[in-house]
This record gives structure tokens, C-alpha cells and sequence, in this order.
């Protein structure tokens, strides 16, 4: 378990180690949030459905979680060849311990990611409405982050090059994130796109957190939960056996 | 025992190539034994193999008495192993990278901070620990890997292709350490190169592979003999030919020009 640990704190020490990262990272996010929030805001009040801003950030929060999981995968197939993992797959260590420090570390990035931009939103006025439900939300996001972390882990063990990386990035993680409910509401979606949703993990990770910081739930928290935690567990199981199959 | 590798009709074959071609060889404990050959000869397949990187297709390997197909963990245990591409965490001072090996390696907690010190020390990179890898310069990092494949005192240090790119001062060193802690230690070494050179000063025995087989196997004098030339240069290319091989740039190719420009 210190393997665990160790590998965790690795990623860590990565993540805080690259200021220009952790402020790169956060450019797409608020963008969105000050593009979208205050581009779309005077036309979504007016078609009755609320305050667009409070709507849209637990979406964003979502979106950072994302990217930033599927990129902490991703970084495996670099590290495959240039970096530490060769010394990890060289090492009289369990493949799991090392697939799950990694990936608890990675989700813990993610996290930290999801909880800077849910700060950042309160310059825009963005108020949870309750701080118990709150603290729950980032429980959450660590779920979510769980999930995608293990979800780009997976995929990377079995992408030898960069190539296929281009391809996940535009035909995977983009249609993720447009299609979940992030940034328009479910119910206003043609059938076609809603039934697409309906099969989006991150569908039910934004609902998860809009609920929990907004009150708005399109689904329920159970239903939400229930999938999300199903879907990780699966996740893990799988990610760690592609994982250990990995040679060099 | 006599021989710490015993190498038993080992191939490997991909799709429809056949990288390693049914070769065996066995390596003398406190030996310094030599992989020479061309590139794409099957140097690094086997290094791979021999390390429980990659699986073979056929054959056994044992390494310290461990078959590798059963014992990994033993088997990893008793080697060190310095890649041909850096295998260090860039964003980590020097000092962390040597820390969390010996947690890899479960290296017990009194033993391991002196044991940092005297390997840094003796890759006289001790000033430099708490510097980011990342600062260091291609020979700096190689030092560094030596000095932590050797950190949980393994009984064969393992080298792909050690000395590419590296400077004569650096190259010097290197061999300087690795020739102290075969003697010292009584460490086998096993390393692959395509300097001739190299394996001519360094190595007891050198075993020539090209196109996946051994073609012979010997000390120096006894290649040279063999192949009545009057050095192991001469030798290695009445063996292997003098024209220029066909290369085709695979995918790690591509991604080692890529980490050129970027210097990741």
C-alpha cells in the first residue's frame, strides 16, 4: 500500500509543482463561463427557464473534471515510453497498486481542478444553495473524477502513440462533453441527442452536481448516483486489467 | 551458482516479424557481458524479455535462479535496469526519484537514506539532489538512473544501449562506477550497445546478435581469433556486413523526434 500512496503523491506533487498548468487548465473553463454565461444569460431568462449562469457553472465544473481526467489517462502513453511508468512496470510491485495510485492520484487532480473553477465562480455571483450539499458536491466530483480518470487510463493502455489520441480528444471527450446537459437543458435536446445523453456518464455527473449545488435535478440523486458508482466500479476493474497487460 | 542468466531458445515474434530467433546463452555471475549488434538486431527485445517487460513467445529465461514466466517479482528483485529512454519522473527532484524507488523496492527505511547518499555521492550528483530532474542534462540523468538501479543492491544491472548520446566525460564515468560496483559488488552487468569500442574495453564476453540471432559468442580475444581480424570492429562487420541497413521509422521513432523538439 505504500506503493499506493507513494504513487498517489506523485501526481500530486506533479500537478502543484506546474503553476502554468493549474492556470492553463482553467482557461478553457472560464472562458466558457464568461462567454456562455454572459453571452447566453438575457436570452435563457427570457425563455423562462432561470438564471443561465447558475445553471451553467455546475456543468463547467463538470467540464474541467473531464478534460482534466481524460488527460491524466492520456499522459500514460507518454510515460510509457519516456517516463516513470517503465520504471513502475520494471518494479516488483502489484500492476493494481500501481493502476490504482495513479488513478486515485489523477482523480484527485481532477478534483482540485473541479473545486478552483467552483471558487472562481462566486466572482460571477455563483451561489450554492447550501454548504452541507456543497461539501456532498465535492464528494461527487471526485466520483466523476474517479470515473474519467480510470475511463482515459484504460484507453491509454491500449494506445501505443499520440494519433489515436486525436481522434478520442474530437469523436469522444467533445461529443462528452456538448451532449450531458452541461451547458443546454436535457429536455430542450431532440430525441435523437437525448437518448445519446442518456448514455453520457457525464450526463449524470452534471446532474449530480447541479443538484446538489443548485437544486436543479432533471434526473434524481439516486439515479445519479447509482450510475455513476456502477460505472466507476466497472471502470476500475476494467482500466487495471488493461493496465496489467501493458508491455513495453 | 555459476550462471545468474540462463537464456533457453528464447524468441519472440510479432504479427509476422521475428525479432528474437531461438537464442540461448548463459551469463557467468560477476561477469560483464555484452549484447552487441546493429539496430533492429533484437538487442532491445531481449533486454525486454530478460526483464519481464515484455513476454516471450518462446522459450525460458531464468535470472538468479528465477524463471520469469513464474517467479516475476523474484526475478525483479535481482535486476537493475537503466532504459535507453529516460525512465525518470522530470517534474521530481533527484533526490524523490531515488526515494521512490527504494519504495518500489521496499528498500527497509534505515538503510535508505545512507544508501541514497553513497549512490548520489558516487555519481557525484549528491550536490544536485534537490534539483528537478527536469534541469539535468542528458549524461546527468543517465548517472542518475545507475545510481538508482543500483539503490536496492541487485544482483545484475541491466543497460539498453547505455552510453547513446552521451558525452566521452560522462561515457568515462559511467563505466568507471559500473566497473566499481562489478568489482566491489560483484554485480553482473549486461548491457547492449552497437559501439564496438565500448564492448571491446569493457566486456568479458560479447555475444554479436543480428536479425534476431546470435551470431557468435566469446571474449574479445576469441572473436577476434575466430574471425582472424585484429579487432573486435573488424570482426563485428565481417559478421554482420558493411552495408548500411535498411531502417524504417516506427512509432517510437517518431515519438523520440517529437521529445526532441519538445524536451519533455
Amino acid at each position: 500500500m505504500n506503493t499506493v500512496y507513494i504513487l498517489w503523491l506523485r501526481q500530486l506533487k506533479r500537478y502543484l509543482r506546474s503553476r502554468s498548468r493549474i492556470i492553463g487548465a482553467l482557461g478553457q473553463p472560464l472562458l466558457f463561463i464568461v462567454a456562455f454565461g454572459f453571452g447566453f444569460g438575457a436570452i435563457f431568462a427570457r425563455a423562462g427557464a432561470g438564471n443561465y449562469m447558475n445553471f451553467l457553472i455546475p456543468g463547467i465544473i463538470g467540464q474541467s473534471i473531464l478534460f482534466t481526467a481524460i488527460s491524466s489517462g492520456i499522459d500514460l502513453i507518454w510515460d510509457r515510453q519516456f517516463g516513470f511508468l517503465k520504471e513502475t512496470l520494471a518494479a516488483p510491485v502489484s500492476r493494481f497498486a500501481i493502476f490504482f495510485g495513479r488513478t486515485l492520484g489523477g482523480a484527485t487532480v481532477a478534483t482540485i481542478q473541479g473545486i478552483i473553477v467552483l471558487a472562481l465562480s462566486f466572482i460571477v455571483k455563483f451561489q450554492p444553495f447550501s454548504l452541507t450539499y456543497t461539501l456532498i458536491a465535492i464528494l461527487a466530483m471526485f466520483l466523476i473524477s474517479l470515473l474519467f480518470t480510470a475511463l482515459g487510463t484504460a484507453m491509454a493502455a491500449k494506445m501505443e502513440d499520440f494519433h489515436g489520441f486525436q481522434l478520442i480528444m474530437n469523436f469522444l471527450v467533445m461529443p462528452l462533453f456538448f451532449l450531458s446537459g452541461a451547458l443546454f437543458p436535457l429536455d430542450s435536446m431532440p430525441k435523437a441527442l437525448n437518448i445519446i445523453a442518456k448514455f453520457n456518464p457525464l450526463t449524470y455527473g452534471v446532474d449530480l452536481l447541479r443538484g446538489l449545488l443548485t437544486n436543479i435535478w432533471h434526473f434524481n440523486m439516486s439515479l445519479d448516483l447509482l450510475i455513476l458508482a456502477g460505472l466507476t466500479a466497472f471502470l476500475l476493474l476494467l482500466g487495471s486489467f488493461l493496465f496489467s497487460q501493458i508491455e513495453v | 551458482m555459476e550462471n545468474i542468466i540462463e537464456v533457453k531458445n528464447l524468441t519472440k515474434k510479432f504479427a509476422d516479424f521475428v525479432a528474437v530467433d531461438n537464442i540461448s546463452f548463459d551469463v557467468k555471475k560477476g561477469e560483464i557481458f555484452a549484447f552487441l549488434g546493429p539496430n533492429g538486431a533484437g538487442k532491445s527485445t531481449t533486454i525486454k524479455m530478460l526483464t519481464t517487460m515484455l513476454h516471450s513467445t518462446d522459450g525460458d529465461i531464468k535470472i538468479n535462479g528465477f524463471d520469469t514466466k513464474i517467479n516475476q517479482d523474484d526475478v525483479r528483485r535481482s535486476f537493475g535496469i537503466v532504459f535507453q529512454d529516460p525512465s525518470l519522473d522530470d517534474e521530481l527532484t533527484a533526490y524523490e526519484n531515488m526515494e521512490l524507488h527504494s519504495v518500489l523496492y521496499n528498500v527497509d527505511k534505515k538503510n535508505r537514506k545512507n544508501r541514497i547518499e553513497d549512490l548520489l555521492k558516487l555519481v557525484e550528483l549528491w550536490e544536485k539532489r534537490k534539483d528537478l530532474v527536469k534541469t539535468f542534462s542528458g549524461g546527468m540523468k543517465r548517472r542518475l538512473e545507475i545510481a538508482r538501479g543500483l539503490l536496492h543492491h541487485p544482483k545484475i544491472i541491466f543497460l539498453d544501449e547505455p552510453t547513446l548520446g552521451l558525452d566521452p566525460q560522462t561515457r568515462n564515468l559511467m563505466w568507471e562506477y559500473l566497473k566499481k560496483m562489478n568489482k566491489e559488488e560483484n554485480i553482473t552487468v549486461f548491457f547492449s550497445t552497437h559501439y564496438m569500442e565500448e564492448a571491446a574495453k569493457i566486456a568479458d564476453r560479447v555475444a554479436i546478435i543480428d536479425h534476431g540471432k546470435i551470431i557468435t559468442m566469446g571474449t574479445v580475444d576469441e572473436l577476434q581469433q575466430k574471425t582472424k581480424t585484429d579487432s573486435l570492429e573488424e570482426a563485428f562487420l565481417k559478421l554482420t556486413g558493411s552495408a548500411i541497413r535498411e531502417e524504417q521509422a516506427g512509432n517510437l521513432d517518431q515519438m523520440r523526434a517529437r521529445s526532441r523538439i519538445w524536451r519533455k
